[in-house]
C-alpha cells in the first residue's frame, strides 16, 4: 500500500493533515505549487519587489531608550507595525496571494480574530484584482468595527460568523466549510501558523522574513547576538517568523508570550501552550484548550488576535524540544503593557504585542544592562484604541 | 477486501449490504446525532428510525467544532453537548436502544481521542459495529490508522468527489464494511438537487473497490434517496432528519418512513 506521509508534515509529533478528505488534492496540490514557486526564482523576485515596494520591507529595528531604561536592559524593537496596513500578516498573504495567482484561483477567503489578517487579505486581494471573502466573528467585529470598514472599504465581503464562541475559531471553521465547498476555484489563506500541513511551515516561511531582518540588523547595530527573543503568540505567527532563524542559535532566549486573560487559575484565557494538553483541532495535532472528553474549550483574551484555544504545532514542538520558552500574561497587565511602550517611546502597540511588552516589564529582576533584548511588535495599536476606551479601564 | 483486519470486525455491517443484495434492496442509512433532541429522545428515535426500516444507522459523536458539517447538525451537536453529552453518555444511548441493525459511530478525531486506548473496544461492547472519522484522512496518521483498522469495528472510510481514482483504491483496501461516498463538494446539509458529478464519482469508486458504497451529503427527499440509490449500495441521510428530529420523534420516524419508500423505488 503506497500511503505518502510525508515527514514534513510534521514538527515532532505535532502538525499533520487532519482534514476532511474533500481538501486532501488542494493540500497537495498548494505543497506541490509552493515547492515549485520555492525554487522558482521569477517568484522569489516578485515576492521580493512586492514586499520593499508595497509592504515597505525592510521594517525598521528601533531602539527603545526610555522602555531600556525602564526595564534595565536594551531593548530593540521589531517594527512589523510599520509594515503597509499596521501589522506583520501582510508579509503571509503578499505570499500566499502570489501562491493562488500561480495556481490559478480567482477566489480568495480568509477567516480574522482582530481585523489585521483579514485587512491585509482584502489589501492584496485589491491590488491584485482578486474576489475576497473574509470570516469574523460576529463578537469580534463588534471589537473591531474600524477593521470591518477598512476591509469593505478596499472590497471584501466581511461575512460574520454565529456560531459557537462567534470568535477567531469559529471564523476558522467556517472558512474550512467555505473551502470544502468551493474547493476548486477558491484559495484559502490561513492568517497564523496553524491549520493542515504545509500551511504552519509556510505561514512561518513567509513571516521568518522578521527574524531573518532583526537577526541581521541586530548585529549590525550591534555587533552580537540578541540574548532574548520575545513575541506574543497567539496562533503564533509574529513568533514563529522572529523565532525560526535564531533557533539554531542556541545560546539565543525564546519567549513567547501567550494571553493569561482573567488568570491562569479561570476559566477565561488563551493559554494553550502553558494550559492545554495535545489534541487536534483545525487540522493538526497541537497543544489545545480542551475538557478530559476532548470538547474544545472557549478561549478568552482582551486581545481578539490572541483569543484562540489553539497554537500552531511548530510552537508545541518547541515548547517540548525545550528550545522555545512560554509565559503568559493577563487582560489587565497587557494594558499596562499598552499604555507603557506609548507613553515612553510613542509607539502605540497592539494589544496582542502589548503582552509582550507587558512581560518584559514585569520581569525586570531578570533584566542585566548587558541584556539584549529584541522584542517583536507586531502590529500597531489604532485598530484597538476604540475597544480600550470603551472598556474604559485605561486611566489616560 | 485487501487486508485481514476485516476478519476480526464484527461483520454485521458486511452481512446487512449481502442480504440486501439477495433480495435486490439498497441500504437506508439514517444519521442522529446522540443526544439530539434530548437524551431519552435520542433513543426513542434510534428505535423508531430501526422501526421504519432503516438497515444501518449512523449515530453523531457531539463535538464543538464539527468542522465538516452544516447548520442543522451543528447546532444539534451544540445542544447535546448543553445536555452533558459525551463520548460515554454516546456509548450508553446506544446501548440503552438496544437496535438489531448496525451501528455505525460518526466522528471527529478529537473526541475519539479522548475516550482512551479502549475507546472503541468499548464502543464495541455497547453495540457500535462501526466507527467513521470525518477528519481522518488516508495517509494523516498511521499508527491512528491502524488502532481504528485494528479495533473490533469495521473502519468506514470516506471519499470525496475530489479523491482521484487512485486514491479512492488504496482509501477502499484501508476500510472495512462500506464506503462512504461524500455526494458532492461542501458540509452536510440539504440541497435542492443531487450533484450532476455524482453519477461519474460513483462509477469512479465503484471501479476501485468490490466494498459496498454509500452515498451522503445533501440528500433530504425520497426523489434524491431513489436517484442517489441507484447509484450506489445505500444511502445516508442526516441533516434533513436531524431537523425534522428537532420538532419530534414522530416526524423523523414519518420522514425515514417516506426516504424508505423513496429507496425501495429505486
Amino acid at each position: 500500500m503506497s500511503v505518502s506521509v510525508h515527514p514534513s508534515d510534521r514538527f515532532g509529533v505535532f502538525g499533520g493533515k487532519y482534514v476532511p478528505e474533500t481538501l486532501i488534492p488542494a493540500l497537495d496540490e498548494l505543497e506541490s505549487a509552493y515547492a515549485a514557486a520555492q525554487n522558482d526564482p521569477s517568484f522569489r523576485a516578485e515576492l521580493s519587489e512586492m514586499l520593499s515596494t508595497y509592504v515597505g520591507r525592510p521594517s525598521p529595528l528601533s531602539e527603545a531608550p526610555r522602555f531600556s531604561e525602564r526595564i534595565g536592559a536594551r531593548v530593540l524593537l521589531k517594527r512589523e507595525d510599520l509594515n503597509h496596513t499596521g501589522a506583520h500578516k501582510i508579509n503571509n498573504t503578499v505570499g500566499q496571494v502570489l501562491l493562488a495567482r500561480r495556481m490559478g484561483k480567482p477566489r480568495i477567503i480568509a477567516e480574522t480574530g482582530a481585523g489585521q489578517h483579514g485587512v491585509a487579505t482584502a489589501t492584496v486581494c485589491a491590488r491584485y484584482g482578486l474576489e475576497c471573502v473574509v470570516y469574523m466573528g460576529e463578537e469580534d467585529m463588534r471589537r473591531q468595527s474600524l477593521n470591518v470598514f477598512r476591509m469593505r472599504l478596499m472590497g471584501a465581503t466581511v461575512v460574520p460568523v454565529l456560531s459557537g464562541t462567534r470568535t477567531l475559531k469559529d471564523a476558522t471553521s467556517e472558512a474550512i466549510r467555505d473551502w470544502v465547498t468551493n474547493v476548486n476555484d477558491t484559495h484559502y489563506i490561513i492568517g497564523s501558523v496553524v491549520g493542515p500541513a504545509p500551511y504552519p511551515r509556510m505561514v512561518r516561511d513567509f513571516q521568518s522574513i522578521i527574524g531573518v531582518e532583526a537577526r541581521a540588523q541586530v548585529l549590525e547595530r550591534v555587533g552580537r547576538l540578541p540574548s532574548s527573543v520575545v513575541a506574543c503568540v497567539g496562533g503564533g505567527s509574529n513568533a514563529m517568523g522572529i523565532f525560526h532563524p535564531f533557533i539554531p542559535d542556541v545560546e539565543v532566549e525564546l519567549v513567547g508570550v501567550e494571553a493569561a486573560g482573567e488568570g491562569l487559575d479561570t476559566e477565561r484565557h488563551s493559554a494553550s501552550l502553558t494550559k492545554g494538553t495535545p489534541g487536534v483541532l483545525h487540522g493538526a495535532l497541537s497543544y489545545l484548550l480542551q475538557d478530559e472528553s476532548g470538547q474544545v474549550h472557549p478561549a478568552h483574551s482582551v486581545s481578539a488576535g490572541l483569543d484562540y484555544p489553539g497554537v500552531g504545532p511548530e510552537h508545541s514542538f518547541l515548547k517540548d524540544a525545550g528550545r522555545a520558552t512560554y509565559v503568559s500574561v493577563q487582560d489587565d497587565e497587557a494594558m499596562e503593557g499598552f499604555r507603557m511602550l506609548s507613553r515612553l517611546e510613542g509607539i502605540i502597540p497592539a494589544l496582542e504585542s502589548a503582552h509582550a511588552v507587558a512581560w518584559m516589564s514585569h520581569e525586570c529582576a531578570r533584566w542585566t544592562a548587558d541584556d539584549i533584548v529584541l522584542l517583536c511588535v507586531s502590529g500597531r495599536g489604532d485598530k484597538d484604541v476604540a475597544q480600550v476606551m470603551e472598556l474604559g479601564i485605561l486611566d489616560v | 477486501m485487501a487486508s485481514g483486519l476485516a476478519t476480526i470486525s464484527s461483520n454485521a455491517i458486511e452481512r446487512r449490504f449481502v442480504d440486501l443484495r439477495a433480495v435486490s434492496r439498497k441500504a437506508f442509512v439514517p444519521y442522529v446525532t446522540a443526544g439530539h433532541p434530548d437524551r431519552s429522545r435520542s433513543v426513542a428515535l434510534l428505535q423508531g428510525l430501526e422501526a421504519a426500516g432503516a438497515d444501518i444507522v449512523e449515530v453523531g459523536v457531539p463535538f464543538s467544532d464539527p468542522l465538516a458539517d452544516g447548520a442543522v447538525i451543528q447546532a444539534s451537536s451544540q445542544t447535546a453537548l448543553d445536555q452533558g453529552i459525551r463520548f460515554d453518555q454516546v456509548l450508553e444511548i446506544i446501548s440503552e436502544a438496544k437496535l438489531s441493525i448496525p451501528v455505525v459511530l460518526f466522528s471527529y478525531l478529537n473526541p475519539l481521542l479522548r475516550g482512551g486506548d479502549d475507546a472503541l473496544k468499548r464502543a464495541a461492547e455497547a453495540g457500535a459495529h462501526g466507527v467513521l472519522v470525518t477528519d481522518l484522512p488516508l495517509g494523516a496518521d498511521p499508527q491512528l490508522e491502524t488502532w481504528f483498522a485494528e479495533s473490533p469495528l469495521d473502519f468506514i472510510r470516506l471519499v470525496a468527489p475530489t479523491t482521484p481514482s487512485d486514491r479512492m483504491r488504496q482509501i477502499a483496501q484501508t476500510g472495512s464494511g462500506f464506503v462512504y461516498l461524500i455526494s458532492r463538494l461542501g458540509v452536510t446539509g440539504e440541497q435542492a438537487s443531487l450533484s450532476a458529478e455524482l453519477p461519474t464519482t460513483a462509477a469512479r469508486l465503484r471501479a476501485a473497490t468490490s466494498l459496498p458504497l454509500c452515498i451522503g451529503f445533501g440528500i433530504a427527499t425520497p426523489d434524491q434517496a431513489r436517484a442517489a440509490a441507484a447509484l450506489g449500495d445505500g444511502v445516508v441521510v442526516g441533516s434533513a432528519i436531524v431537523r425534522a428530529a428537532a420538532e419530534s420523534v414522530e416526524s423523523a420516524v414519518a420522514l425515514a418512513v417516506a426516504l424508505r419508500r423513496g429507496i425501495d423505488g429505486a
